[in-house]
């Protein structure tokens, strides 16, 4: 695939004109929050931050965080850096308890979003000659939004579908010659098995050629599950509501990583716990700065996703950092003998080893503790020890590697665990320090 | 003259072994010989049953991690030495003897053991060879 840009200037800027113009725009920033946003003002106050003294990028780290909770405290609009006249949008999203998130988009926040989905589309190849079913939700959820408006800036066609009614999914795909579909990962899952049933033949019947999948995690595995019955190229897009939905980081043609809009955002990756910087290439929390939104501009905002920063240049010449697809949540890391360790990278070791069942449970005990309870394969199984015991030993050095603590690891009777779906409790801690 | 043996998964929790054998109880299932090999934190429960198909069955049905497997069985004279030679015939061939245990029965003045090997079927042309006389599941079915 050749290498095509929608912004070909501003994706190709080289790093130093990229941090000098990141400078530019957070001075900006944080200039329109001090001066318009009384819950920014008295919260730099609180800090003792004076802006005159933010010489270069690296002051961010001096400023207060913004959290999940900082949103509530104006509730709903007391974040707003514009007059309510200059807003023309409202989106939420849902909290675990309580009200919604509100974000607000001015017009100029609409159109520099879809900028940002133009680019990432034109990234994956797309042109303004394909057609796009957007099979996300319409309506407060910013994804359906969000992507609608990219696309049309672009000029693809799309198609408003929304999600479920899969007979009518197909049909349109089949009648328009859909080429790009936006629509979950386990949607596209149960899309592609309808699709199979029915003995139509991806490529034949149904001629996509992309498929953009977010707002769910899902593995690499999943991704080539999909791309196999669908004949399709998958892409990974990242995005908050918070951060104006989607486009926020998106996978280019490389599908190694996720360009992260280095002039619409700031990045940074932090210890969840000590909010200090991880080291490069280390898995932390994403914070974010925005440095285009107007209507709601948003500080170092928590965004209690884990993820790590790749280092090396990507071969399509963007400059924009990549961070790895999103690994869990902040909210799960847990601490043992002074290593930060998430779930999910044990998760991800235990994927990798055959003769490991799905389910398993960490558990934290005595002086700093862990053991990691694996279920062991029923197929695997066959009457011998000493292969049980090579199982062991393998996954204790894999983990080991990963995580930097050896645990004890015990092998337990498949569908002994709490079952993987849903919200299982994964991390037991019992320690008492 | 394989016989069929049958181990089950156990990891390390209270009653588990219990569980196992009551279920066999419940499905009238008659245990013959049994051994078990345990780590820390898990073992493996080794048996010859009277039906091991349907003993599989049943634990698997129970969701136990069962599997069956082929051993040797042998009589051996019921007197010092006796097992002692059966293991040098082996050890002088060079065949490693993975485990090793007895029947809860005797047949007459013959005690019944279970081998098993890294290569049963060398393991029972030397034992024929040398006049072993092994098991198969006729003569343990009639026990």
């Amino acid at each position: 695939m050749e290498t095509r840009f929608f912004n070909p200037k501003i994706e190709k800027l080289s790093p130093s004109e990229l941090r000098v113009l990141q400078f530019k725009k957070l001075k900006t920033v944080l200039r329109r929050v001090y001066q318009k946003v009384p819950f920014y003002r008295e919260k730099l106050k609180e800090a003792g931050i004076n802006l005159s003294k933010i010489k270069t990028l690296s002051d961010l780290k001096e400023l207060p965080f913004t959290t999940k909770e900082d949103l509530f405290v104006d509730y709903p609009f007391g974040l707003l850096a514009e007059p309510l006249e200059k807003v023309v949008r409202l989106h939420t999203s849902s909290g675990t308890t309580g009200k919604p998130k509100a974000i607000f988009f001015s017009k100029k926040d609409i159109w520099a979003q879809a900028e940002l989905i133009a680019r990432a589309l034109v990234m994956t190849g797309s042109t303004s000659q394909d057609i796009l079913q957007n099979s996300m939700t319409y309506g407060l959820f910013t994804g359906a939004l969000v992507m609608h408006y990219g696309a049309e800036l672009l000029g693809m066609l799309v198609i408003p579908a929304g999600p479920g009614n899969t007979e009518r999914q197909i049909e349109l795909m089949r009648t328009f010659g859909t080429t790009c579909v936006h629509m979950t990962p386990s949607y596209a899952l149960y899309v592609a098995t309808v699709i199979q049933g029915k003995g139509l033949k991806p490529g034949v019947d149904i001629k996509l050629k992309r498929a953009y999948l977010g707002a769910e995690p899902y593995s690499e595995e999943t991704r080539r599950k999909i791309e196999e019955m669908l004949k399709v190229d998958v892409y990974n897009c990242y995005g908050l509501s918070e951060m104006g939905g989607p486009g926020v980081a998106f996978e280019c043609q490389f599908k190694k990583g996720l360009h992260l809009w280095e002039d619409a955002f700031i990045a940074e990756i932090i210890d969840p716990k000590t909010g200090m910087p991880v080291k490069p290439g280390e898995v932390g929390e994403l914070v974010l700065t925005t440095l285009n939104r107007t209507a709601m501009p948003l500080i170092r905002y928590r965004t209690r996703d884990l993820t790590y920063a790749f280092e090396e240049p990507c071969p399509c010449g963007r400059t924009h950092i990549k961070i790895a697809r999103i690994i869990g949540r902040a909210d799960d890391m847990f601490i043992v003998r002074g290593v930060n360790i998430f779930p999910q990278q044990i998760e991800a070791v235990l994927m990798g080893i055959k003769g490991v069942a799905q389910n398993y449970q960490i558990i934290l005990e005595g002086l700093d503790e862990m053991i990691v309870k694996v279920e062991i394969d029923r197929d695997f199984f066959d009457g011998r020890i000493e292969r049980l015991l090579k199982l062991r030993d393998e996954i204790t050095e894999k983990l080991k590697a990963v995580i930097q603590v050896r645990p004890k690891v015990e092998l337990v009777e498949p569908g002994t665990l709490p079952v993987s779906e849903g919200k299982a409790k994964r991390v037991i801690d019992r320690r008492t320090l | 003259m394989k016989i069929k043996q049958l181990s089950v998964f156990l990891e390390n929790k209270k009653g588990r072994l219990y569980e196992v054998l009551n279920t066999l109880a419940q499905a009238n299932i008659n245990i013959r010989a049994l051994s078990i090999a345990d780590t820390s934190d898990f073992g493996i429960l080794r048996m010859i049953v009277n039906n091991p198909e349907e003993a599989k069955r049943v634990l698997d049905e129970a969701g136990f991690t069962a599997k069956i497997t082929n051993v040797i069985g042998v009589a051996v004279k019921d007197r010092p030495g006796g097992l002692a030679e059966i293991l040098k015939i082996l050890y002088e061939k060079d065949i490693n003897v993975e485990y090793v245990y007895a029947f809860v029965e005797k047949s007459g003045e013959e005690a019944l053991v279970v081998i098993r090997t890294n290569n049963l079927d060398k393991t029972i042309d030397l034992l024929k060879e040398a006049g072993v006389k092994l098991l198969d599941s006729k003569t343990l079915e009639n026990l």
